[in-house]
């Protein structure tokens, strides 16, 4: 906790030069809701490969680095069903407000686009509460 | 080419996504727990991103079209509606209870256990869902 700051700003400038580059690059909003979402639905079109490799990074880069490196621990929680539930809201919620953290949180803030800046209140206020309530209720 | 540094991107994005801690379901929850143990890592992630993406937004304004070719993402929609802000509670929800949120999952596949692999598998699910079932409540969709 005491330096983790900085692995913040650091892995945040890798996150925001990678949005940068496929901005400026291929013309595209680095949104990992968008992407995942438009493979599964099938509104991918004629970007699906190029979309399909993306996560395909996405997911590569990491395991590779496992092979080789003591990777942070997750910290995921053992309880299935809670599991699902977030799952499904996580998928239908990303899909019914067109991005997350990266889309608009990233993507979208930095451009100072007001909807992002409102979906990202919007989601943050939504986990704060979440939290709260799972907390006084002994969920998590 | 446009795959190739689609996958670059990509592998860029996971591994800051690992550096940044952002893969640690309890330091998500952490930022979100604002009356707990708070712990502020997501905003420096969020802002360290937020940088170099404020610049590409300025250099895509004085092109005609991308580097590879193609056009530039149109200007950004200001519709703010129920669809909005429902995703966002959703969205919102789900993250709070997992601390995942689409790219982290993503990232985390490989080393995050059953757990990380079952809320994944509920997610596509959902996403594979999503439009029929937003279809039946919004005409747009």
């Amino acid at each position: 906790m005491e330096i983790s700051w900085i692995h913040g700003l650091i892995g945040g400038l890798m996150i925001g030069a990678a949005a940068a580059i496929y901005l400026l690059v291929n013309g595209r909003i680095m949104g990992a809701s968008g992407i995942a979402g438009s493979l599964m639905d099938g509104t991918a079109g004629s970007a699906f490969w190029e979309r399909a490799a993306f996560v395909g990074g996405v997911i590569g880069v990491p395991a590779l680095a496992s092979l080789f490196m003591d990777m942070p621990a997750t910290n995921v929680t053992s309880n299935i069903p809670l599991l699902i539930v977030a799952g499904v809201l996580v998928g239908l919620g990303t899909r019914l407000g067109s991005g997350c953290t990266s889309g608009h949180g990233v993507c979208g803030m930095s451009r100072l686009s007001v909807r992002s800046i409102v979906a990202t209140c919007i989601y943050i206020g939504a986990g704060v509460l979440v939290i709260i309530a799972a907390r006084s209720m002994g969920v998590l | 080419m446009r795959i190739l540094t689609s996958l670059l991107c990509g592998g860029l994005f996971g591994a800051g996504l690992v550096v940044s801690g952002m893969t640690d379901t309890a330091r998500v929850q952490g930022f979100l727990d604002l009356f707990g143990a708070w712990d502020p890592t997501l905003m420096f992630v969020m802002g360290g991103a937020i940088v170099p993406m404020f610049f590409a937004w300025r250099v895509a304004a004085n092109r005609e079209a991308a580097i590879l070719g193609g056009p530039l993402p149109a200007p950004p929609s200001t519709t703010i509606d129920t669809r909005l802000a429902l995703g966002g509670v959703l969205f919102g929800m789900g993250w709070g209870l997992s601390g995942f949120c689409p790219g982290p999952a993503f990232a985390s596949l490989s080393f995050g256990g059953t757990g990380g692999l079952i809320f994944m598998v509920a997610m596509l699910a959902s996403m594979f869902a999503a439009r029929p079932i937003i279809g039946v409540f919004f005409r747009n969709a």
